[in-house]
């Protein structure tokens, strides 16, 4: 994209640092559990399948596939791009394991329920803000 | 066999102040309006009114979404209190109003008086609906996202409106529900207010101007987003045992639903085509011998017009996925339909009183006091229910 639309920004914290600063080397990272392998979203200190503690950041392909996605049309903010998308995506590595981005490189009106897309990433001040695009973009 | 204690509870008494666009009016004063009515209408006097409860209490997280706190209702009626609660962590809006079914029942409490109350018109002024973190609503320079809502706002989807949109569309997409269905919500709720002197938008609306109506975020027009208002509600739940020789034959609670087994999330709820109301509902038929056919009236909120179809499918009224075409047409739910709905004009016409206006319209109907929009028949059974997304709660209400 060209411009950078305004975009209300995360707190950065101890827990999420890798999830919004992970695209600084171009990795989309979630919080797993080494015993049982699960990833945990958003991150938390225990994992939710097994309890252990034992959770640290991983990175994933960046490959998910679109869950929903609506197209917003309201000017909550204004600017030259409306409408857009936003998505739910569901992460290729673990059924289940969604997030809100939103789905650009791609006209708002293409964006389709199971579409295929990867991630890319947009940086703002300390952040690096996981979107995502068509796969075959 | 166990004992379902919110059996114990009843309402004795609705109140409601003054509703509408831009009132410019005191928050605390519309509390009050509200407050001292639903004492009145008890019955009570307010030296009676041991209990106190509210949703969300005392909240600056956006403009006008609380009228007023616990505090402030406290001290301004000089109550003298055994019990009080107020807080936005509730199984909805109506988890306030369980949570006094809950306090008379274990005997903390005889008369709770419960409050919501909104400002939200008059506080987000002429600049239209503000969504989070932007336009007044806890943003500002220099503003981050934490907590619930660090994974939606830096993705520019600043409302409920978006979050509710995506769950609409995957209930499309599984189930091939249109919008042409959809609005059938929002053409019943119009059709209702217009029989309603007190709701906001009173005017006929055809499928015509819904269809043309301008987007909000898809598939969500405008007429699919309910209308800011500035006004408050209140009930009174008293102790069956202090409920007789009031002003009004008391209203029972049959049942109460208030769970959430799956996750408190948008976006990592187990299932995208519904929302926390599921589990809600289907606790509150968990603790009843009563069954969806037995209800004469459904007040099902109507935030967008999405969440009353969840509603009615979480509660029974019609299958997993067939909210559209039991909706469409508006035969079913129409006022002399199978189950009449939202039969004030819901959030959508009425106005937003935030969960409260479905109870207290549910208590109107089996008081037989909706004047144009009563439901024929004297009806007996009456369900409320308010919340979407990750919230979520209903109440069953009889008649004796």
């Amino acid at each position: 994209m060209s411009e950078k639309p305004f975009r209300v920004l995360p707190r950065v914290t101890d827990l999420n640092r890798h999830f919004w600063t992970g695209g600084a080397q171009g990795r989309l990272q979630f919080l797993r559990c080494r015993p049982c392998g699960s990833y945990v979203h958003p991150p938390a200190p225990v994992c939710p399948a097994c309890l252990s503690r034992d959770v640290s950041p991983s990175a994933v392909s960046g490959r998910a596939r679109v869950a929903t996605f609506t197209l917003n049309h309201q000017p909550w903010v204004p600017s030259p791009d409306h409408p857009y998308a936003i998505a739910i995506v569901e992460i290729e590595e673990q059924p289940g394991l969604r997030l809100m981005t939103n789905v650009v490189n791609c006209p708002a009106e293409a964006v389709r329920i199971g579409m295929p897309v990867r991630v890319l990433f947009e940086p703002y001040d300390d952040v690096w803000i996981p979107l995502f695009e068509p796969a075959d973009a | 066999m166990r004992e379902i204690l919110e059996r114990r509870a009843c309402i004795t008494g609705i109140g409601q102040s003054e509703v509408g666009r831009r009132l410019g009016r005191d928050p605390l004063a519309l509390t009050l309006d509200a407050c001292l009515a639903a004492i009145e209408d008890a019955g009570l006097t307010r030296d009676r009114i041991d209990g106190l409860a509210t949703y969300p209490g005392a909240f600056s997280g956006a403009a006008g979404f609380s009228g007023a706190g616990i505090t402030e209702v406290h001290d301004a009626l000089r109550l003298r209190l055994d019990w009080y609660s107020g807080g936005v962590e509730a199984p909805g809006q109506l988890g306030s109003v369980v949570n006094a079914c809950a306090a008379v029942a274990c005997g903390l409490a005889t008369h709770v008086l419960c409050f919501r109350s909104v400002w939200e018109a008059t506080a987000q002024g002429q600049g239209g609906r503000a969504g989070f973190g932007v336009g007044g609503a806890g943003g500002g320079a220099g503003f981050r996202a934490s907590g619930s809502l660090e994974y939606a706002l830096p993705f520019r989807s600043y409302s409920a409106a978006n979050w509710i949109a995506m769950t609409a569309q995957r209930h499309f997409h599984e189930y091939g529900t249109t919008r042409e269905q959809m609005a059938w919500i929002a053409l019943n709720a119009r059709r209702n207010a217009a029989k309603n002197p007190k709701a906001v938008y009173r005017e006929p609306m055809t499928l015509d101007d819904y269809l043309g109506a301008r987007m909000i975020s898809t598939p969500f027009c405008l007429y699919d987003c309910d209308v800011p208002v500035d006004g408050a509600t209140a009930v009174i739940v008293s102790h069956r045992d202090a409920a007789q020789g009031l002003r009004r034959p008391p209203l029972g609670v049959e049942a109460v639903g208030t769970a959430l087994r799956g996750r408190p999330s948008w976006d990592n709820f187990d299932d995208l085509t519904t929302m926390a109301l599921r589990d809600a509902a289907a606790m509150l038929w968990e603790r009843t011998d009563l069954r969806p056919r037995d209800v004469d009236v459904a007040e099902l909120y109507d935030g967008f017009s999405f969440i009353t179809m969840a509603w009615l499918e979480a509660l029974g009224f019609c299958g997993k996925g067939e909210s559209g075409p039991f909706v469409a047409g508006g035969q079913r739910i129409a006022l002399d339909g199978e189950i009449p709905l939202n039969t004030h004009g819901g959030q959508l016409s009425a106005g937003r009183l935030h969960g409260y206006g479905f109870l207290h319209e549910a208590a109107v109907q089996l008081w037989g006091e909706g004047g144009a929009r009563q439901v024929a028949g004297s009806p007996r059974v009456a369900v409320a229910a308010a919340g979407g997304g990750p919230i979520g709660g209903c109440m069953l209400l009889t008649r004796a």
